[in-house]
């Protein structure tokens, strides 16, 4: 147990491991806005155009189907790879820069797949009676679709979206596999030069500390939207 | 007039309409004129609502062309946004939208359906308010109404879009008997203001009072019609008195 204590948890460590740990911390952090950023809208777009009405329109649901089959089912650490050897055919020189790019665009292709399922559950779950009430006023598909079933589908997605979102930051960590130096990376370092996991332990609770807020944050706005438009219960 | 609807402001003619094996409606005939009020009574599953949302085209017909206005809208090359702006529907369930206010509500469709600013926009909403009694609730959300409430914004904002006809979809079956009251006061006005109605409803006493026309609907097709008095007080069909008969044992007549 000591011997436990002193590999994982040794304050001495945890001090020296910080610096460095947060250094490639803040790598993850800038990976994750930027690929979040772009999952969000493209998952959206997807998510929209599988749910397009009519015949005329069956060929881009198919991609769109295809692209989430295909992406979600293969695993992240497998496209990183693909992603990161199509970027070297070119033989550009590998700068952090490329790396960043690739580490964010195989992050992207995946989440966007995992993203768009959960839109499209929260479209699916507004009442097609409100899409109709709103086609009967003379709106538009895509008027309806922006205006009344959209705001409530997200809304109601926020917490799977949330949990999607923090498997993405977890996932950041997996680019230290193509070398960049982020925060894994950092921790590996420091356990390689003094011979002690704690460093893994401070990345684990910078981690932690990322989600713990957001997390509150979310449960705080869906409440607060629950006391301004639902009837007290009598 | 034009020939088109031969001077009826909604005209049906041989409307047949099915759900994979079950026909719904079946070679329906219906004229409406403009400033009359119809009413189509039956049971339910007789086409009623349906038939309400062929004449929008919520639904599409399956044989037989309905005449809206003098415009044919079964033809297929009717642009449906614009025809649905002239064409207001409230139905049983309300289908307010809970994520906007009253206000919001109103709104949405006439900025942007119809391009209005949202001054003017918020001027007729507003007007519209006072009009049913509830401005104090512009700023509510639906959900904090009661159902008589949340009925009444409904109508409003079908009549926030300016429409020239009115399909009214079984508009007080949700609601509790007390509550009924105060929306049927509501459509006995838009009556009186000229408003081209198409109700369904198992309201006979309304029906009675305000129906230019009544149509006994029976399983798909047009049982009998007549003014309010022959439907309701002296049906020549079997099928009718039957109907009326079991309406009057739930005590509604």
């Amino acid at each position: 147990m000591g011997q436990f204590l002193h590999e994982f948890f040794n304050p001495l460590d945890f001090l020296r491991a910080v610096p460095t740990v947060w250094n490639g911390f803040l790598f993850n952090l800038k990976l994750m806005v930027v690929a979040e950023a772009f999952i969000l809208v493209l998952a959206l777009a997807l998510a929209i155009v599988r749910g397009l009405p009519g015949r005329g329109a069956a060929p881009l649901r198919w991609l769109a189907i295809a692209y989430t089959d295909v992406f979600r089912g293969t695993p992240l650490l497998l496209v990183l790879f693909m992603v990161q050897g199509f970027a070297t055919l070119d033989y550009v020189g590998l700068s952090s820069g490329t790396l960043f790019r690739n580490g964010a665009i195989a992050l992207i292709l995946v989440y966007t797949a995992y993203v768009t399922e959960v839109y499209r559950a929260g479209i699916e779950s507004v009442h097609p009676s409100q899409r109709m009430a709103a086609r009967s006023l003379g709106l538009s598909y895509m008027q309806a679709m922006r205006y009344v079933v959209l705001p409530q589908a997200i809304r109601r997605v926020v917490p799977p979206l949330l949990n999607d979102f923090i498997g993405l930051q977890k996932d950041t960590v997996l680019i230290t596999v193509i070398g960049l130096t982020e925060a894994l990376a950092g921790a590996n370092f420091f356990q390689n030069d003094y011979a002690n996991f704690s460093a893994l332990t401070v990345t684990a609770v910078f981690f932690i500390f990322l989600t713990i807020p957001l997390a509150r944050f979310t449960d705080h706005i869906i409440k607060e939207r629950e006391k301004r438009e639902r009837a007290t219960a009598v | 007039m034009s020939a088109n609807g031969n001077g009826h402001f909604v005209s049906l003619k041989g409307v047949s309409k099915r759900f994979d094996n079950l026909e719904v409606l079946h070679g329906i005939d219906l004229d409406v004129d403009e400033h009359s009020v119809v009413c189509l009574i039956g049971a339910s599953g007789s086409g009623k609502s349906t038939l309400l949302r062929c004449i929008n085209l919520l639904e599409q017909v399956d044989a037989g062309t309905i005449v809206v206005d003098g415009q044919t809208i079964t033809d297929g090359k009717v642009d449906v946004n614009r025809l649905r702006q002239k064409i207001g529907i409230v139905f049983q369930a309300y289908n307010l939208f809970p994520h906007m206010t009253v206000l919001q509500n109103l709104t949405l469709a006439p900025r942007k359906a119809r391009g209005a600013s949202r001054a003017d926009a918020l001027d007729r909403a507003r007007a519209l308010l006072h009009r049913i009694g509830l401005e104090e609730k512009a700023d509510e959300f639906p959900d904090r109404l009661s159902g008589g409430q949340q009925q009444r914004v409904a109508i409003a904002r079908a009549l926030a879009m300016e429409p020239k006809l009115m399909l009214l979809d079984e508009i007080t079956s949700a609601l509790d008997p007390q509550l009924i009251g105060e929306v049927l006061e509501l459509v006995r006005e838009l009556a009186e203001s000229g408003m081209t109605m198409i109700v369904a409803t198992h309201e006979m006493s309304f029906a009675r009072e305000v129906a230019n026309k009544v149509c006994f609907l029976d399983a798909g097709v047009i049982g009998e019609e007549g003014t309010p008095k022959e439907i309701l007080s002296a049906p020549r069909e079997e099928r009718t008195r039957e109907f009326l008969a079991r309406v009057l044992e739930g005590g509604r007549l």
